[in-house]
């Protein structure tokens, strides 16, 4: 029988003579990694259980740590890497699907990368943001009917339910259950404070949190956790998840040993119980299935709150999108494969779907080809990691951006993608009392509004650059985008031309 | 090589001037042309033309289209199709006179026609959707014809050149309208194609304009599932487009086009009484993508009227002047006090402010 | 009076404000310098239980039983309502630390006199250290 050794990909490296051993890495380490050696005056750091968060670098008041890559090595092999082979280690020894979290690792084309963004030179006038108005407010939902007037021939607005940001950002599904009571109240605290939602995820909405109501998307998904009459009430528009870019074509699986308390009574499912949301919605098995579900959803609401549909970038994206469009949603929102999760199979994280920068331009052109682009709005997510990623995405077709990831690395994620272990030491994506407490809602509320404000006012410097002064003439505005090192058949999917043509 | 227009999106700074008789009073193509002779600084010659309405009272109830061929086979396809889609009542070359400053000339056509009944009601269109339909195809489709003008009892004259020679190249002297609006174009860079040249027109809408507009491929993406097709990449183009969009096809009035396409910032939407605030977000909100931005001042001419524009900043010069009932539009006011120096009024319109004026009640053209 | 508090929902038991507390108060500018090999005698202590845990330093009572006790007048509350130690009068009778109820003066490192927590007011850090440096706001500064 063969012996697996694993050795620690990342190395726990101390300065002792910086080392003043007041033991903060020991204390807040929920991996144990580091301890003190009483008897030898010393603190001792096993790197074989690291998971690289940088939780005791971070809080070292000497700064006498660092985590450095290992140069443990195998012999060099440009076909087998390291993690190829410790993979089939792994699997091995445990029969095991291999499972990891957050997003897609691998070193794939990142479009937004080879996008440039445009300027005005001379011919029209740049427009400085800080001295003239700079719209980014942005109405989502269904804009199509003809207009109608009253007997006084004034109009009528018939517009169905509309959702109204101040800006194009809205913090994307993340459930109770996978992250922490702490990080939804940081998220809901700084959806409300910034003018635009949040989402509660599959796991229901926590009865502390009803108060944010209108800046909150409710999600009702294949397990439909959580879901009864006052849920659906209680948020500005509810979600149907179809799909999740990280995992697209299956379901999720929160382990019993995470349903305790408040998680049970949000779920609405015995404690202990595993929480298994099934791949397909079981009574969706095809798009007038979908309709029904939509239907039912708006009868439930009295027509009053705007329906999302959201699916996962898969090859024929263009194709389900119309095919939603036609379905009575009210705005679909559209996951990358670079989106995030709290735990997924490692091999549909990194090998199953599309990159949302090209999902994104064939959903747009297609419904503009069809002309039901506006019966829908578009919001688009899967690594949306700056304000010039915001832009792009907007330029391409979007009506909006979900952030989820680079929320979590504002409420001091590190992305050491270790979310499925719960042992999260930044009480993010842990369920652990001791844990959930180390996110103070104060400071991660804080952190998530001066993020988004950020973003916001460099959207705004890049739409006053391109003279543009309201969002709405950046949506769909792809002349204001170049590509550059992209080949002929990308930059006729993203629509885009070449830089210098 | 350069490109043609429609190949390449040319940017193109300009001078506009326009003049309108609320009586209807006609008057021949002279003043306007040396309105914009004035303004020759802000044309560089490569693009000129004026529209002129009420020009054609013969023939007031049939489609006046001015086309332009590149070659004779483009004019043997192009009167093709319209022999299969029209009654051709008048076709004639479009009189022109030699001008040492106008080259390379192209044919030059003009038809009077009007839809084949049998077509159109096979077509089950309305007959100005039936014929916007046609001259989008021919402008398509067929390489080499373009028509440039489309509308009753009005016509777009356009070359490459600067204004005033075009006007004089077209013998304006001898039309008369109660409308005449004109323009001279500076493009950046442009080999000079006589189809871009402005006004353009889309029916009895015609537009000139001064400007590049930032929301340009936004605009053009979102008129284009309307069924309009941009070839020319002009803002000119895509402008009128928005506003037969809006107007003729949606049923807006020319004010709350103009409230779209040049909306007030939220800011001052926020300070107005309910039901303003409530039509002007509507209007914001529903047609999103019809929102212009960046520089533009607009002259769109239409049957029985004409409208001035600036954008929502004011980021281009536009002035009006008012004497007796007729009305000066121009970018510059030295345009107006040319063709008439004692004016009634004069005044520069707000950003975003649509002016519009029409023909008095009970005035038949 | 601003005042330091504890918010014990955010305290997560890590310590640092001890070593913040006891660097401020060195007199050196480097931590490591400071505190390397150092056993700590820091003005705030963590106390910890099963399920909590919480910062304690002195709380500057409204109605001071430490100013009281101390025979030699060494202990006094200043205008704005700190309580000061002036550890020139002091004589080390530890009277003070036997009466604090909240267990917040204490013996200073050559055992001659006492020393408690005076918001950082006397050691030039400006903002009291341990405020400034808590990972959670579970320290706080302010009026109440």
């Amino acid at each position: 029988m063969a012996i697996n050794y694993f050795y620690p990909e990342y190395e726990v490296v101390r300065d002792t003579n910086k080392c003043i051993k007041c033991k903060v890495c020991a204390r807040q380490c929920a991996n144990l990694v580091h301890t003190y050696d009483e008897e030898g005056n010393v603190m001792l750091a096993d790197s074989s259980k690291c998971v690289n968060c940088h939780r005791c670098v971070t809080l070292c008041p000497t700064r006498a740590l660092k985590i450095v890559k290992t140069d443990h090595t195998f012999k060099e092999n440009a076909n087998w890497s390291k993690e190829s082979i410790y993979e089939i280690y792994r699997q091995a020894e445990t029969g095991g699907v291999l499972l990891s979290a957050m997003g897609n690792p691998k070193p794939l084309p990142v479009y937004w990368d080879k996008i440039l963004i445009n300027a005005s030179q001379v011919t029209n006038p740049s427009i400085d943001p800080l001295r003239e108005p700079m719209e980014t407010r942005v109405f989502l939902g269904s804009k199509s009917g003809p207009i109608e007037r009253d007997e006084n021939g004034k109009l009528v607005n018939n517009l169905k339910p509309q959702l109204e940001l101040e800006v194009p950002i809205l913090f994307s599904a993340m459930s109770y259950g996978s992250i922490s009571y702490n990080a939804h109240a940081s998220l809901a605290r700084a959806a409300t404070e910034l003018g635009t939602l949040y989402n509660t995820g599959e796991g229901g909405l926590h009865k502390d949190f009803y108060k944010y109501g209108p800046n909150t998307i409710v999600q009702v998904a294949s397990g439909r956790f959580g879901v009864f009459k006052d849920y659906l009430e209680a948020g500005a528009a509810v979600e149907i998840k179809m799909g999740q870019g990280a995992k697209p074509g299956i379901g999720g699986h929160l382990p019993g040993a995470k349903i305790v308390g408040d998680i049970s009574r949000t779920r609405m499912i015995p404690e202990g119980t595993d929480a298994i949301s099934p791949a397909p919605h079981h009574d969706i098995y095809s798009i007038e299935d979908l309709r029904q579900l939509v239907d039912s959803l708006k009868e439930a609401t009295e027509y009053k709150k705007p329906v999302i549909v959201k699916v996962a970038a898969v090859h024929n994206v263009a194709a389900i999108a119309s095919g939603i469009a036609r379905s009575g949603a009210d705005i679909i929102a559209i996951d990358g494969f670079r989106g995030g999760t709290g735990a997924a199979p490692t091999r549909i994280r990194d090998n199953v779907g599309i990159p949302i920068e090209l999902a994104l331009a064939a959903v747009d052109t297609r419904l503009r080809d069809e002309g039901i682009r506006e019966n829908v709005s578009l919001i688009v997510g899967g690594s949306v990691r700056s304000s010039a990623d915001v832009v792009k995405a907007i330029a391409l077709g979007a009506d909006a951006c979900y952030i989820a990831t680079s929320a979590l690395l504002a409420l001091g994620c590190h992305l050491c993608r270790t979310c499925n272990t719960g042992n999260c030491n930044w009480g993010i994506a842990t369920q652990r009392p001791e844990l959930v407490k180390r996110l103070n809602p104060d400071i991660g509320s804080q952190r998530l509004v001066n993020l988004v404000t950020a973003w916001q006012r460099e959207i705004k410097e890049m739409m006053g650059g391109m003279g543009i002064n309201s969002i709405e003439a950046l949506r769909g505005n792809r002349l204001m985008l170049r590509g550059v090192g992209l080949n002929e058949k990308e930059l006729e999917i993203l629509g885009i031309k070449h830089a210098g043509e | 090589m350069l490109e043609k227009e429609g190949k390449i999106r040319i940017p193109a700074g300009c001078a506009i001037s326009g003049i309108f008789s609320k009586s209807g009073k006609r008057i021949n193509g002279e003043s306007i042309i040396k309105s914009i002779s004035i303004m020759h600084d802000r044309s560089n010659g490569l693009g000129g033309g004026f529209a002129g309405y009420g020009i054609y009272p013969q023939y007031k109830e049939y489609y006046a289209f001015h086309v332009f061929y590149d070659t004779d086979s483009a004019k043997n396809e192009c009167e093709a199709f319209l022999d299969r889609h029209f009654d051709i009542v008048d076709m004639s070359k479009i009189p022109t006179r030699p001008h040492k400053n106008i080259t390379d000339i192209p044919l030059i056509w003009r038809y009077f026609v009007t839809p084949r009944p049998t077509k159109l009601a096979s077509s089950q269109l309305d007959e100005k959707e039936f014929v916007s339909r046609c001259v989008i195809k021919i402008n398509t489709h067929i390489d080499g014809a373009y028509v440039f003008s489309s509308g009753k009892n009005m016509g777009v004259f356009k070359a490459v050149g600067f204004p005033e020679d075009v006007g004089e190249f077209y013998r304006l002297e001898d039309y008369q309208a109660y409308c005449w609006t004109c323009h001279g174009r500076y493009p950046t860079n442009t080999p000079g194609w006589w189809g871009g040249a402005h006004p353009f027109a889309m029916l009895d809408y015609s537009i000139v304009h001064n400007g590049e507009i930032s929301s340009y491929d936004a605009n053009r993406r979102t008129v284009e599932m309307y069924g309009y097709n941009c070839t020319l990449l002009t803002d000119t183009e895509v402008i009128t487009y928005i506003f037969d969009y809006l107007v003729r096809k949606q049923g807006l009035t020319l004010t709350e086009a103009a409230n779209t396409i040049a909306a007030p910032f939220w800011s001052t939407i926020a300070k107005l009484p309910e039901e303003e605030r409530s039509r002007m977000t509507y209007l914001r909100n529903k047609y999103s993508g019809c929102l212009i931005t960046g520089p533009f001042s607009i002259l769109l001419g239409f049957e029985g009227g004409m409208m001035a524009l600036n954008d929502r900043l004011k980021l281009r010069s536009m002035v009006i002047g008012e004497k007796d009932d007729m009305a000066y539009v121009a970018s510059e006011e030295s345009a107006i006090r040319l063709i008439e120096p004692d004016l009634d009024r004069v005044w520069a319109p707000k950003g975003g402010e649509p002016v519009i004026f029409t023909l008095n009640d009970g005035v038949e053209i | 009076m601003k005042k330091i508090y504890v918010n014990e929902e955010w305290c997560l038991g890590c310590h640092l404000c001890e070593y913040y507390c006891a660097f401020a108060n060195s007199g050196k500018s480097n931590m490591v310098a400071a505190l390397k090999d150092v056993k700590i005698n820091p003005r705030i202590q963590v106390e910890e239980g099963k399920d909590v845990c919480f910062a304690v330093n002195c709380r500057h009572c409204p109605d001071p039983i430490c100013v009281k006790s101390c025979i030699a007048g060494a202990l006094s509350k200043n205008p704005e309502g700190m309580i000061e130690i002036n550890t020139d009068k002091c004589v080390g009778c530890f009277t003070c630390v036997l009466v604090c109820p909240f267990g917040a003066i204490m013996p200073n490192d050559d055992g001659h006199a006492i020393q408690k927590c005076e918001l950082c007011t006397k050691n030039g850090n400006g903002t009291p250290n341990c405020v400034a440096h808590c990972p959670n706001n579970a320290i706080v500064y302010e009026e109440r």
